[in-house]
């Protein structure tokens, strides 16, 4: 047997293996009960239920706690999924970033497919100084620039970061803005511009 | 201070007094602006209009059949609403599944009024601004009449277990262009959207938080809206097609909560965001 | 008919204490409903409260009041056991009378 199928089989036995009720129920295959309790509505297609194999993994109660191995191997092919610039510009407007941050639009059944879709950046992390109404599920990106000095080193890093997050964080909560075609590349060099301009109002 | 930035200081602040305090009702801080609100307002809701028209419609003889939900068996016998929505969902031999109240009322008002199944769950949610369904309402009452019942979600059969087991794989299952699962805002304390906290609800002191205010009065839809709502438009946020009403999901992912939230007290309809 | 309201009065030392929670849908008239047309104006516009021949509470409202309106507020002059009238109406001309007796 593959070693990858040994470690998969291993990180499935822990998670059976969790149950805290005494008498320890299994869940056992959701798929006829998935099919059976939701619709398409709008944009939203059944198909969004099928899951990649990185998302079976991270759906495992102890996924902070996956082997090191499996964790590097997610890291690993979510850096190679990394589509970068094509004209090897990084950098877009702060102000139109500012926006897409703000806004939390797209991808839900009740949104028009056709309207520019946000990030909603501001639901889980905090940016620019003055708005307070930011999430804490992410950490604070409040003067980004001085953690992350400008080079193209860091450029690249938060543009794979905002592509998919996966890259250094196997199961990471932050959805893959790039990889998933959440926002367009202009998109995240309006972000990457929020971040990393020194006239953002993060970094002022 | 720019205009702009004013303004969203101001209206940040009056979420931030707003969501601490329906997120914490009863432990709001003394410079909360909101707490005096709370006590001119006392123990009055808004959903006290949907409890009273859920009660009118509870007692009133409707359907093809013209008979009430007198008859109607919650759990804790024919006709007993009080405290039975504090033990829901659970097993019912007569159906042979799991059900939580909400399709429990489903089941009654067909076999007791002769109601059509797929009528009443094919808007089982008001619209903005319109009348409440009868759904919304007779949740609202039944949930009113168990106000103080300690939760006793039970785990005594197999299929009350499986469904116990089936709602935890769900609540971790991630999938959509977002990956994300319940899990993903509600598996730690002090989780924020924006203003908005969120309860943890892989334990029982947020799981309590959560079973125990629902149904609520959501001011933000002026309304009071049930659980299977809350979940629905949960899922709707996560980027996933719609949860159907009533589906084994939904009973399943309600099991898991009631669970977790076992000891505490039902206070439902409460008043929320 | 609009649905009832639900009406608390309480006699308290020298006061009558009131709360009441009027069902009403309050619409602005500048939201946009469901088929992309604005939803008409729908709001009450005039609420009074009387006591014996006396009025002894009115309130002139717009449309910013809230969906499900609550008010409240005090007076002096009746006692436990007094009845009083609460009438609202709304800009529709449609409206809704309820009694309460002081508790």
């Amino acid at each position: 047997m593959r070693r990858g199928s040994i470690v998969l089989l291993i990180v499935l036995g822990l998670a059976g293996c969790s149950t805290p009720r005494d008498q320890a129920a299994v869940a056992g295959d959701l798929t006829p009960i998935i099919r059976s309790s939701f619709r398409a509505r709008g944009q939203a297609g059944l198909d969004r239920l099928e899951q990649t194999g990185m998302q079976r993994l991270c759906s495992s109660p102890q996924a902070d706690a996956l082997p090191a191995d499996l964790k590097q191997r997610l890291q690993r092919e979510a850096l190679e999924s990394v589509r970068y610039p094509d004209d090897g510009r990084w950098l877009g407007d702060w102000q139109r970033g500012e926006q897409i941050a703000q806004s939390g639009v797209g991808l839900q059944y009740s949104d028009k497919p056709e309207a520019p879709h946000g990030g909603n950046c501001y639901a889980c992390h905090q940016l620019s100084g003055s708005e307070i109404a930011f999430g804490t599920i992410g950490p604070s990106l409040y003067r980004y620039r001085e953690r992350n000095e400008g080079g193209v080193d860091s450029m690249r890093r938060t543009w794979e970061r905002i592509w998919n997050a996966h890259a250094f964080n196997a199961c990471s909560l932050m959805p893959r803005f790039g990889d998933a075609g959440i926002l367009t590349p202009d998109q995240i060099r309006d972000l990457m511009a929020l971040l990393l301009d020194p006239q953002s109002p993060v970094n002022r | 201070m720019t205009p702009r930035s004013w303004l969203a200081r101001t209206g940040a602040f009056i979420v931030v007094t707003l969501a601490s305090t329906v997120g914490h009702r009863g432990a709001e801080a003394a410079d909360d602006p909101f707490s005096s609100y709370r006590q001119m307002l006392g123990e009055d809701n808004p959903a006290e209009l949907a409890v009273a028209r859920g009660e009118e419609v509870w007692k009133t003889p409707r359907g093809p059949s013209n008979a009430s939900l007198a008859g109607c068996d919650l759990g804790l016998g024919p006709g007993v609403v009080s405290g039975a929505y504090a033990s829901l969902p659970r097993y019912f031999a007569d159906t042979d599944s799991v059900m939580d109240f909400e399709t429990r009322l489903v089941h009654c008002m067909v076999t007791v009024q002769g109601f059509a199944r797929d009528e009443l769950t094919a808007k089982p949610f008001s619209e903005r601004g319109a009348r409440q369904t009868d759904l919304e309402v007779l949740t609202a009452y039944a949930a009113t009449q168990s106000r103080g019942t300690t939760i006793d979600v039970p785990q005594q059969v197999r299929q009350e277990r499986e469904s116990y087991a089936r709602g935890r794989a769900l609540f971790y299952r991630r999938a959509g262009p977002y990956d994300f699962a319940c899990a993903t805002c509600h598996s730690a304390d002090h989780r924020r959207i924006r203003l908005q906290e969120l309860p943890n609800l892989t334990g029982a002191e947020g799981a309590r938080s959560a079973f125990e205010h629902w149904p609520a009065y959501r001011i933000s839809q002026g309304a009071v809206r049930t659980m299977q709502w809350r979940l629905s438009d949960c899922v709707r946020q996560q980027r996933l097609p719609e949860l159907v009403f009533g589906s084994q999901a939904s009973i399943d992912l309600i099991t898991y909560l009631g669970v977790l939230a076992r000891g505490g007290a039902m206070d439902a309809p409460s008043l929320r965001r | 008919m609009a649905d009832p309201m639900k009406i608390r009065a309480v006699a308290q030392a020298d006061q009558v204490e009131v709360k009441i929670l009027m069902a009403h849908e309050e619409e602005t008239g500048l939201r946009k409903g469901p088929d992309g047309g604005i939803v008409p104006a729908h709001f009450i516009s005039n609420v009074s409260v009387r006591y014996a021949d006396r009025e002894v509470k009115r309130a002139q409202w717009g449309p910013a009041i809230a969906k499900n309106p609550f008010m409240q507020f005090a007076f002096r002059g009746a006692a436990r056991g007094a009845e009083l009238t609460v009438t609202w109406v709304d800009n529709r001309g449609e409206s809704r009378t309820d009694h309460v007796t002081v508790a």
